[in-house]
């Protein structure tokens, strides 16, 4: 049985993204009925780890320029960015530096009072803003905190949204478990902002929180909105091990070196100018090719990977700029960064890719718009740049906010609600799955999903790999896994966990398609087999959409203003 | 890692599953499982658990859940200790699982309950709605009519420099998590106390120097389950992940509310 409820906006996913969009919103329309719905509760989601910086240019009088953050986002995506889309991002995102400022954002400052900047890779200037090594946490609190002024929004806390209702033509609502009673309600709405984030979990070795799963994606996707350039995954090129948690690129901006087991500083062969300070592709790429020539290091693990150096930086500057990174490294690795050098390896880190969206975050689906690393506006092409992604939540979430608040304002009355809709999904996540009876371990099977991503769909890439990641993950997806053994109705993560699963089958199959379908080289997506960016019959984003028998495969056009493709070099 | 139920009162029924890795230490791991809505009374469940010396405590919760026992309730996400989900009591004191590694424990048993002063949803995951509505009512953000930028203001940034950053800063590293108010001896007798972690919060922004909402936030905290129910156990603490001290923060409101500071 579902319980109905109802809302104006909707937004689901409390990071960095739906905070700023319910802020616009209430702003804006202070009788709106906002509700942010998240299956983690509030100042829990994945935007509370990141790191480094959000960048901006805010110095225009000190050298810095528009100009140079518009091209180094372009050059950097490997010019699958949509230039007007990038252009917007840099424009747009001092106003929201200053915005956080004035919300009480404790952003590093100068001396002169002015808000501190530092370097990041692959810019001409740095413009990396930071407040510490916890930017990320910083915005969240902040954003959250200025949340609590407004009266009109509520926040469920563990809400696991499960499904989009529509009527072919318009948004109507979503379907939802309240998790601490396992309570199944659809929350009707006029619009929704789905700004749920990325979804790294389904690779194995991965800097994402655990609750990083791809459900958000996979449900526009099931309700017909299209996947965008899934086959970009950014891996980060500093995971430190064991774990897997990300050291900031701030650590290199700070100074920090790569080096091989010669004691080289190898990126001097693979980036003379900005050396460990190229864009995170490139020095991923420069790790695993010096690996490769057995030039790295054997963890203890048995894994293998190089070095990151941070002593010569000096105590007092990493306790200063680096605090975080340091109680990581004694911490998850047992390591004094200022004694020791850290062992890391590219890690999953950010999908370029996401839910397909125009420049103004609109989907395809009206009434439903999609903000942050869930959404692919594609601002960030083949490659994001370091500190370009807490920026863009900031920048969409507000404007994809402006434009639900207009259409809430314009909506005409409600059509006949498609209960039989809610029926469907109910018999599909309760026959299907929570009654699923399956004989597998699914925890095991979930393993064994993010071991084929992570072998398969790596830093290099080649076609008979990929074929086969494809044709494992369909075999995986045909076992018996659909089996929840805890049939409590409370706090049922088990159940969770098992949907969770469901949806990665989906989502890593379209990563996979992607990856094969991609003939060339361009940014983080790097095919041994076809080294070069081929601009001839691949200068195009992917669209991926649902299918009951197979996925279907769409071009999607760049939009290109000013800046000619160039090869990138650094 | 690896993990063996090896005996849960009223149950008997024990499952066992084969070492993935070579196992280099093994320890005894005592849950809490308590479901409110079905259970009369709490149980604990023992489980072996062989781990490596990096393994956290939450590392061990997960490898539980995912092979032995996946009705085990508990709420995690970042594990590195930035979110705030993971609070519990490991070996009776309130601490983070994904930052407490086993091996630093020292002891041959751990064991797992749900944070104290917290109502409990089921096994180790506990309701914060109470801890949420107080830190609202508390006014965590900055009051000024200036707050928000528009279209015709000049844009910049109210300077602020970093000594005065410093002095807010380590308050604003709080992430929620709930160790403080479990540990406070007061919120153990008095359910209505704000608690250390929304009086802290309060601190915070009365300590930067943009914010202009001090005597507002000065008027919510002098009531009777507000800032003088606190007798300076200084629990709070020592249990926070974040080094925030919030009983400093504490006597420093106190100090604004008797005329010592203004």
């Amino acid at each position: 049985m579902t319980e109905y409820i109802e809302y104006d906006l909707l937004i689901v996913g409390s990071g960095i993204a739906g905070l700023r969009a319910a802020i616009e919103s209430a702003k804006q329309n202070d009788t709106l009925r906002i509700a942010v719905i998240s299956k983690v509760q509030v100042m829990r989601s994945h935007s509370v780890s990141a790191e480094g910086g959000t960048a901006a240019v805010l110095f225009e009088n000190e050298g810095d320029n528009m100009e140079s953050h518009i091209y180094d986002t372009i050059k950097g995506s490997d010019f699958l960015a949509d230039q007007d889309v990038a252009e917007k991002l840099c424009l747009e995102i001092p106003k929201e530096i200053y915005q956080l400022e004035h919300w009480g954002m404790p952003w590093s400052r100068r001396k002169d009072g002015k808000i501190a900047q530092r370097n990041f890779g692959g810019y001409s200037y740095p413009g990396a803003t930071y407040a510490s090594d916890k930017v990320g946490f910083f915005e969240m609190q902040t954003l959250y905190d200025t949340c609590l002024k407004f009266d009109n929004i509520e926040f469920f806390n563990e809400w696991y949204v499960t499904s989009i209702i529509h009527d072919d033509k318009k948004f109507l609502g979503v379907t939802a478990i309240e998790i601490s009673t396992g309570a199944f309600y659809t929350i009707k709405g006029t619009a929704l902002i789905i700004a749920s984030g990325g979804a790294g979990r389904m690779y194995s070795y991965s800097t994402y929180a655990l609750s990083s799963t791809p459900d958000g994606l996979d449900m526009a996707y099931r309700a017909g909105m299209a996947l965008k350039d899934m086959e970009f995954v950014q891996f980060h090129p500093t995971g430190i091990l064991p774990s897997g948690i990300l050291i900031t690129e701030g650590a290199r901006g700070e100074g920090g070196y790569l080096l091989n087991n010669n004691g080289e500083r190898f990126m001097k062969q693979y980036a003379a100018e900005k050396m460990e300070l190229a864009p995170r592709d490139i020095v991923s790429r420069a790790i695993m090719t010096e690996i490769t020539h057995n030039r790295g290091f054997i963890h203890e693990t048995g894994v293998q990977c190089m070095q990151l150096d941070l002593r010569h930086i000096g105590d007092d500057i990493l306790k200063e700029k680096l605090g975080a990174i340091r109680e990581i490294s004694f911490k998850f690795s047992n390591i004094d960064p200022a004694k020791e050098p850290l062992y890391i390896r590219p890690v999953c880190h950010y999908m370029m890719g996401g839910i397909h969206t125009n420049i103004d975050g609109a989907t395809e689906l009206q009434g439903v718009w999609a903000a942050g690393e869930a959404a692919c506006n594609s601002i960030h092409g083949a490659n994001r740049l370091g500190a370009n992604s807490t920026s863009e939540c900031m920048v969409w979430g507000k404007i994809t906010a402006n434009m639900a608040v207009n259409y809430i304002a314009n909506a005409q009355s409600e059509s006949q609600f498609p209960h039989h809709l809610v029926d469907a999904e109910e018999k599909r996540i309760y026959d299907g799955i929570f009654r699923g009876g399956g004989k597998m371990n699914p925890y095991e099977i979930r393993e064994k999903l993010t071991g084929i991503l992570n072998d398969k769909a790596y830093v290099y890439r080649k076609e008979s790999e990929l074929i086969d990641g494809l044709k494992k993950i369909r075999e995986l997806r045909n076992t018996s896994w659909r089996r929840v053994d805890d049939h409590a109705q409370e706090y049922n993560t088990n159940f969770i966990n098992v949907m969770e699963l469901d949806s990665m089958f989906r989502v890593a199959e379209v990563i996979l398609l992607g990856a094969t379908y991609r003939k060339e080289s361009r940014g983080s997506h790097a095919r041994i087999d076809y080294p070069h960016r081929d601009d001839n019959n691949f200068l195009h984003h992917t669209l991926v959409y649902y299918d009951i028998n197979d996925p279907i495969m769409k071009k999607h056009p760049v939009t290109i203003t000013k800046y000619k493709p160039v090869e990138r070099k650094y | 890692m690896a993990a063996i139920k090896i005996h849960e009162e009223n149950d008997q029924n024990v499952k066992s599953i084969a070492a993935d890795i070579k196992p280099k230490n093994k320890i005894l791991f005592k849950i809490t499982k308590f479901n409110p809505h079905v259970d009369t009374h709490m149980k604990y469940v023992d489980y072996d658990v062989e781990y490596e010396h990096w393994n956290t405590v939450l590392d061990a919760l997960l490898m539980i859940k995912h092979k032995v026992d996946p009705s085990l309730a508990l709420r995690y996400s970042c594990r590195q200790a930035s979110c705030g989900s993971c609070g519990m009591m490991i070996n009776d004191k309130p601490s983070l699982a994904c930052f407490t590694k086993i091996n630093e424990l020292g002891s041959d048993v751990v064991k797992i309950e749900p944070m104290s002063n917290f109502p409990i949803l089921r096994d180790l995951a506990v309701d914060f709605t109470q801890m949420f509505n107080t830190h609202k009512k508390l006014k965590p953000y900055i009051i000024r009519s200036d707050s928000e930028i528009s279209q015709s203001n000049e844009i910049k940034e109210f300077s602020q420099d970093p000594d005065s950053v410093e002095k807010y800063i380590q308050f604003a590293n709080c992430i929620k998590c709930g160790l403080c108010n479990s540990a406070c001896p007061t919120m153990a007798t008095d359910s209505s106390f704000m608690g250390p972690q929304a009086l802290t919060q309060a601190y915070r922004y009365v300590s930067d120097d943009r914010d202009k909402g001090k005597n507002t936030r000065l008027k919510i905290i002098d009531e009777r389950h507000g800032i003088w129910r606190c007798h300076f156990a200084g629990s709070c603490s020592k249990v926070c992940p974040k080094g925030v001290d919030p009983a400093m923060g504490i006597q420093f409101l106190r100090s604004y509310l008797l005329g010592f500071r203004d």
